[in-house]
């Protein structure tokens, strides 16, 4: 019975960590679709920024409520999963609670405390719930989230509430067996929470309890691995890739924006055509700007995988509380929706065939890219350091420079640039004309 | 600038007005207001005049990357040629782009914008407001501008020279880095705006309203185009005035 079991576990555990391993080789490809970028600088100040953002969850504090239930489901679901490594050992070897001999009753004290954690993520969890479903939040219940993103975030919570529960059941079921002296069950102090709770296995037989302790460890191990091969497919992925994506963040003033230096040259050469290369005559010219996932970052595309759908950069825009199309989030989530379809295209076909299809115009608009003022709420008030503003200005040097989408007034105003070198059309013999009126 | 330049003179800060405060009606009141203060404080100042452009700025909010190489090109030789080293402007578009983007580009200044301009002076004592000035106990509000804020990190330094006049000043209920745009930026100045429920603007110039301010501050001449749209919406324009750091100071000397 043991070793069938053993077994079992060893099979489950070895597949959860295969395809998990096999799903993260694939994003990181998708994710290295991207222009080649060097964020490599500075490391002092990104590895600060990963404690402080990603870790210390800095930004979040920013709205203290959901900030607190956060850090409590976070560091909870963190901190219980210490348990896992006892778990596992003890699913291997055919052991049952192994620790507990060896630490006495700091064993007692830990369980305990995991399970004061286990309760408090159940409630955070409900309370998450609740705000999403019952209190509406503005920003949890915007037209971008219909759908799978919406089920996604409730799958989540859900999953996690169940997982916790589980677990504090399972306690409840394995100190009964405790108590009626049951074989194999080592004895330990009753635990803080399911110490409680262990009256409503009172008068089960211990084969009914066995059943019950069993089936609970069973599933809230199965239910961890499951999980952990749901998170590529979920918002949820930000557990993992808020870290890396805090230290690979800008690290220049938010006001700056990309340069090209492809143009940079061009005009340049221009000016200056003694400095100009030979031409090689093979060179296949740039796009400029951004057309396709291929032509972003890749770390605009770590960006969409890290996105977890809160909606702090949307609540933040102006234009979307003005009523216009645009939304940062929705911008994040085409660019990963995307992503995915390249990725899928790839996988059946080898390598990349063209598909007709575009992040440009395919899923964001040219309105919405029109409505951005570039203001940079959204990556302000990003708390894992997504750059929205930054995807938007490479589909508009897109839309601007291969296409010639602009609307009329802005091609009056290049006009006017070019011309008048003013935004307006005033003589440039005026620029100083204010002096004669001071 | 030309006539220091012929002169062999160099002078302490080149005032860069931005295409705003030289064609612009209601902005050259700013640059009126700024160059009255740096003349009264007896600061050596000179202007590019014809000479200057538009920083690109505006073209290449809207994607418009080689019309902007173009003008950083065209400013950063006339600047280099005349060994410009300090730079102070009027328009944080115009800041950001001259701390921020010209660097990369070959253009190395040491730039500020005239709120962080005033400031020093106030703090050095060379200006001094008038004893109970012209806004002597009225309520004042101040809107952090996107490119000054966010952009750069200045939030104090305008919010100092508004405590300096002898005024209350309240907050809206967004300020500082979670400020709201006043809907110019990223070259909406320039077009009409996408289709919505309101106007950008409308909604900033409300959230200043719901303060009791009868002053908003600004440090931006396309803020202060906007907000003075949007009080104008609330018809407050006869009680609320939307007016510059700089002119508030000129006003109080």
């Amino acid at each position: 019975m043991h070793i069938a079991q053993q077994i079992l576990f060893i099979i489950c555990a070895v597949a959860a960590v295969y395809f998990f391993a096999k799903k993260v080789k694939e994003m990181r490809r998708n994710v290295l679709l991207g222009r080649d970028e060097d964020l490599t600088d500075n490391k002092d100040q990104r590895w600060r920024n990963m404690v402080l953002l990603a870790l210390g969850q800095k930004k979040m504090f920013k709205k203290p409520i959901p900030a607190l239930l956060h850090l409590v489901v976070y560091a909870g679901f963190i901190i219980i999963n210490i348990e896992i490594l006892e778990i596992f050992i003890d699913g291997v070897t055919g052991a049952h609670r192994i620790f507990a001999p060896f630490l006495g009753s700091l064993y007692s004290f830990l369980v305990g405390f995991f399970e004061v954690l286990a309760a408090l993520v159940l409630i955070g969890c409900v309370v998450f719930l609740i705000r999403r479903n019952i209190l509406k939040v503005g920003r949890l219940n915007m037209p971008e989230l219909n759908g799978w993103p919406r089920n996604d975030a409730n799958l989540i919570l859900v999953t996690e509430v169940v997982l916790m529960s589980l677990f504090l059941i399972m306690n409840a079921a394995d100190l009964s067996l405790q108590q009626l002296g049951a074989e194999h069950y080592t004895a330990t102090e009753p635990f803080w929470i399911s110490g409680h709770l262990t009256g409503m296995f009172s008068g089960m037989s211990a084969g009914t309890l066995v059943a019950i302790e069993r089936t609970c460890w069973w599933l809230h191990i199965l239910g961890i691995f499951l999980f952990l091969n749901y998170l590529p497919y979920s918002k949820h992925l930000h557990v993992i890739l808020a870290f890396p994506n805090a230290f690979y963040a800008k690290l220049v003033p938010q006001g700056e924006a990309r340069n090209m230096k492809e143009i940079q040259n061009e005009v340049l050469y221009m000016m200056e055509p003694d400095k100009a290369p030979a031409a090689t005559g093979d060179a296949t010219p740039p796009r400029f700007g951004a057309k396709d996932i291929m032509d972003l970052s890749w770390k605009n595309l770590l960006d969409a995988y890290s996105c977890t759908e809160c909606g702090r950069c949307t609540s933040s825009c102006p234009a979307n509380l003005t009523g216009k199309k645009l939304s940062p989030r929705k911008i994040m989530m085409d660019t990963r929706d995307r992503m995915e379809e390249v990725g899928k295209n790839i996988n059946e076909n080898g390598e990349f065939k063209d598909d007709g299809k575009s992040l440009l115009h395919g899923y964001i608009s040219v309105e919405e890219l029109r409505a951005c003022t570039t203001c940079q709420a959204c990556v302000e008030a990003c708390p894992v350091s997504i750059d929205p503003l930054d995807i938007i200005m490479q589909l508009r040097r897109n839309l601007i420079m291969e296409e010639s989408n602009a609307p009329g007034e802005w091609n009056l105003m290049f006009g006017n640039v070019e011309n008048n070198m003013a935004p307006w059309k005033f003589s440039p013999d005026d620029r100083d004309a204010w002096v004669r009126e001071a | 600038m030309a006539e220091y330049a012929a002169n062999g003179e160099m002078p302490e800060v080149l005032f860069w007005v931005g295409c705003a405060g030289s064609f612009d009606q209601r902005a050259q009141r700013i640059t009126r207001a700024f160059t009255q203060i740096l003349d009264k404080v007896g600061v050596k100042f000179a202007i590019l005049g014809k000479e200057e452009m538009c920083t690109g700025d505006p073209a290449r909010r809207a994607g418009n990357e080689f019309l902007f190489q173009m003008m950083a090109y065209n400013n950063i030789n006339t600047l280099n040629a005349y060994g410009i080293k300090k730079v102070v402007t009027i328009c944080p578009h115009c800041f950001n782009v001259f701390k921020n983007e010209y660097p990369k580009l070959g253009g190395n200044y040491e730039v500020m914008h005239h709120t962080t301009f005033l400031q020093q002076l106030i703090n050095e004592g060379k200006v001094v407001l008038k004893d109970g000035g012209a806004f002597k106990g009225k309520k004042i509000t101040y809107h952090d501008s996107c490119y000054l804020g966010r952009g750069n990190g200045i939030y104090e330094a305008p919010r100092e020279v508004l405590q300096a006049f002898d005024t209350e000043l309240v907050e809206m209920k967004r300020c500082r880095s979670n400020g709201m745009c006043c809907g110019a930026g990223g070259a909406q100045m320039f077009k009409e705006e996408e289709q919505g429920s309101t106007r950008i603007n409308f909604d900033r110039a409300e959230q200043a309203l719901e303060t009791g301010a009868t002053i908003i501050a600004a440090n931006c001449p396309f803020c202060t185009t906007m907000l003075t749209d949007g009080v104008k919406n609330k018809e407050k324009e006869d009680s609320v005035k939307v007016l510059d750091i700089a002119e508030m100071v000129a006003m109080s000397l």
